[in-house]
């Protein structure tokens, strides 16, 4: 199997208005701001975020782009202004990383439950102490049952038309739920690659205006948004959050379906799959890790084996049908967690726990081996995964794996 | 029968401890026969709120296995005794989530008893309680309500002579010899076991038939399902346009929700005497529920649907004896005062002479310097 081009190197013609830019994932998490004509962000600096408020700040100044940019003085301030400016009309940007995104809790909680279709950046950071920086995504995972759809991107043109898949998907009357975007700390927020800016005029054939209608917040349309209730109505509001992200489903493939017709890329809307096509085991990860990924599987099949790759982009609303559908012929799975769940079944990451599950109706699942990997922001070489696929390779053959643990990769003895 | 409950309604901050002395006192008493019990109030009432009907229960039970089917319930929907700790809730009370007014005998079982402190005749109360369409008893403890100020609990005997009557119409949940037993650990004090025995000996109880009482509907709706309620936690507004009120040609009369009502809270009301007011709308300016009606010729109508008897108007009035506030309990209904005025001047002021010689049992705080010391030397208990 001939391994496709790799994204940056493709010479697909884009729609007529587009430039090529060298920015980083940030910057282009701030051009999609500024073309999606967002009203009101607000910001708290912690890193990698930090580097999106700079470059918004810096469009700002530059007359490029014309918002209303709050510096709150916490992450909590930052996600409650741009909660209730959202439900009085406005369009609205927020981020933050690691424990700043933890300081926020309160109020990302009740954004999910309000319905609000806030679109934040999770620039991914391991969670302090000690002062940590680097890439984990156990931050943004911990709103994984909470209402917020969340997604993970590898490229910086991935984040940037991302977040206006986000706007157009959050913002629908059928969706109505914030999403967040994460960004692996250093590897996307702060590396520069060629990125397609789409024109303003693509953009708004594609984002219509934010418009609340008869649930906008204002002296003409005397509503309460989120009274006091009890034991009677909550449960009732919670199913109504359900279907709203079971509904998410559908309009995420239409909007991708859109996307792609009027950029000229986009791709599969829940995961990207890599020479899975013949695979006999499959390697699952999020964000930049398909990097060194697809360097090892394009290596293995050089020596013949059969080995592919999923990509889970979409995590909330989790991919269920399409894992099921691209490990019906596989093996053996190996899921690579850059995050933790200390204690869960098997003490295996997130991920690894959400993949077992989503497999276990299959008639025939595949083995799920599960490991953990380049935490901190701890490099993965294609060493590393070339290990992993040889495990994977050797439960798939029935060697003596061990399927009910967690295997550490890149971890110092 | 095995397992027993008691539901006591009572009245936010000032009867709070009460409630609590009450329903740890039955079960601790329970626990001298042998039984093992729980005390729990209702997890959504705000008892912190002036005057706010509330409710807190005590279950017992022979047996563990008995006592877990009433485990894990916001409240025991079939109780063999309510106790009613200000006879102005006989009229109803609207609960926390302020579903409209409900029976006080809502939550009481067929042929339960109803026991209620009260200065006023057992058949005076039945007329105010709703039908219960089935046959109960309603005992009545001789006393005023008995309320505490914000900080200080009123010690006037009133928890134990509830626990020494209950022990009489309900000797099924505990025994006079129990109760005296508790009370006496408790308290550790010959005259609240002397105070108990005696309201056992003195409690009387009247047979209600099933079609006694008032015959006003409870409100009622059904919760609407995830499908028909709105999206995004959104409740709309009410229209802002004033309401239409038949006969009454100008004025105007505010919007008001169908089911937030609130008068439930009252203990007191305001009167107003239109001969003296001088229309100077500080009453209708400073009332925090806007229940206030301007009538056609510019006067001030208290509406007693949305009172909930603070007392702010008559604090604010200017004019000697033009809003007075008087016990709740001299009132039968809601209607219009000024309608009554306009229709009957004469027969107005007679009502009006009549209605403020009930005085007002004061529970919303703290009216003038050394009330407190008024109410314990005026209390026949």
């Amino acid at each position: 199997m001939t391994p496709p081009d790799l994204a940056v190197a493709e010479k697909i013609e884009g729609p007529s208005g587009e430039t090529e830019e060298l920015i980083s994932g940030s910057e282009a998490i701030a051009h999609a701001c500024r073309l999606a004509d967002v009203d009101v962000i607000t910001a708290y600096p912690i890193r990698p975020y930090d580097t999106v408020m700079q470059y918004v700040s810096q469009m700002i100044s530059n007359g490029d782009f014309d918002c209303e940019f709050i510096v709150a003085e916490s992450e909590h301030s930052q996600f409650e202004i741009v909660k209730h400016a959202s439900v009085v009309g406005a369009r609205v940007f927020c981020g933050s990383s690691g424990v700043g995104w933890f300081y926020a809790f309160e109020a990302l909680a009740v954004t999910a439950g309000l319905r609000v279709p806030m679109v934040a950046m999770v620039g991914n950071r391991a969670l302090d102490d000690p002062g940590a920086f680097g890439v984990e995504h156990n931050d943004a995972l911990a709103v994984r049952d909470l209402g917020w759809m969340l997604n993970w991107v590898s490229t910086a043109q991935e984040a940037l038309d991302t977040a206006l898949i986000a706007y157009r998907v959050a913002e629908d009357k059928r969706v109505s739920l914030p999403c967040a975007i994460s960004c692996d700390g250093a590897f996307l927020t702060h590396s520069q690659t060629l990125v397609k800016v789409p024109s303003q005029e693509t953009v708004d054939s594609f984002l219509p205006p934010y418009d609340r209608a008869e649930k906008q917040l204002h002296p003409d349309n005397p509503i309460t948004i989120a009274p006091q209730v009890n034991e009677d109505w909550l449960m009732e509001m919670r199913r109504q959050n359900d279907m709203a992200m079971r509904r998410a489903r559908g309009v995420i493939i239409e909007v991708y379906e859109d996307f792609n017709a009027k950029f000229g890329r986009g791709g599969e809307p829940f995961i990207e799959r890599y020479m899975m096509d013949d695979a006999e085991i499959a390697l699952v990860g999020m964000g930049t890790l398909a990097m060194p990924v697809r360097v090892a599987v394009r290596k293995m099949r050089e020596q013949g084996k059969k080995v592919g790759f999923v990509r889970v982009r979409w995590f909330r609303p989790f991919p269920t049908i399409e894992l099921q559908d691209a490990f019906a012929t596989v093996h053996a799975v190996g899921v690579i967690d850059r995050d933790y769940s200390f204690g869960s079944a098997f003490h295996s990451g997130v991920l690894a726990t959400e993949v077992r599950s989503a497999l276990y109706p299959m008639e025939s699942p595949p083995k799920v081996i599960s490991f953990i990997a380049g935490l901190g922001g701890r490099e993965v070489s294609a060493d590393n995964v070339i290990e992993m696929a040889d495990m994977a390779f050797d439960a798939a053959a029935g060697g003596d794996i061990n399927e009910q643990d967690t295997h550490w990769i890149g971890v110092r003895e | 029968m095995s397992t027993g409950s008691v539901e006591v309604v009572y009245r936010g901050i000032f009867q709070k401890t009460l409630a609590k002395n009450i329903c740890r006192g039955i079960v601790l008493a329970a626990r001298k026969d042998g039984k093992i019990g729980i005390a729990f109030g209702r997890y959504g009432d705000s008892p912190e709120r002036n005057g706010i009907p509330a409710k807190q229960f005590a279950v017992v039970s022979d047996n563990e296995e008995e006592l877990e089917e009433h485990l894990a319930k916001y409240e025991p929907d079939n109780n063999d005794v309510t106790i009613v700790l200000d006879d102005a809730l006989c009229k109803g009370v609207e609960s926390w989530a302020w579903y409209g007014l409900q029976p006080i005998n809502k939550l009481l079982a067929d042929g339960g008893t109803l026991v209620v402190t009260s200065t006023q005749s057992a058949n005076k109360l039945i007329k105010t309680v709703h039908r219960k369409g089935a046959p109960y008893n309603l005992a009545i403890v001789k006393s005023p309500a008995s309320f505490s100020g914000l900080w200080v609990y009123k010690d006037d005997h009133t928890d134990v002579r509830l626990l020494g009557a209950l022990a009489k119409v309900a000797p099924q949940i505990v025994s006079l010899e129990s109760m005296v037993e508790a009370i006496a650990e408790q308290w550790k004090d010959d005259l609240k076991v002397a105070s108990a025995k005696k309201a056992y000996e003195a409690v009387e109880s009247t047979p209600v038939g099933a079609d006694q009482g008032n015959d006003a509907k409870p409100f009622s709706f059904d919760l609407p399902g995830w499908t028909k309620m709105e999206e995004g936690l959104v409740i709309r507004g009410m229209d802002a346009k004033p309401q239409d009120v038949p006969g009454r040609d100008g004025g105007y009369v505010p919007t008001r929700s169908e089911t937030f009502k609130k008068f439930s809270t009252r203990t007191m009301r305001p009167v107003i005497n239109f001969d003296t007011c001088t229309k100077c709308t500080l009453c209708w300016l400073n009332c925090p529920d806007t229940c206030f009606d301007i009538t056609p010729d510019g006067f001030y109508d208290a509406n007693m649907e949305a009172c909930c008897g603070c007392g702010v108007c008559e604090a604010v009035c200017p004019v000697n004896e033009c809003v007075t506030m008087v016990n709740e309990e001299a009132f039968e209904d809601h209607d219009s005062q000024w309608e009554m005025w306009a229709k009957d001047k004469e027969g107005y002021s007679t009502w009006l002479s009549e209605k403020i010689t009930h005085l007002p049992a004061r529970s919303h705080g703290f009216h003038h310097v050394g009330q407190y010391a008024e109410e314990i030397a005026d209390d026949p208990s």
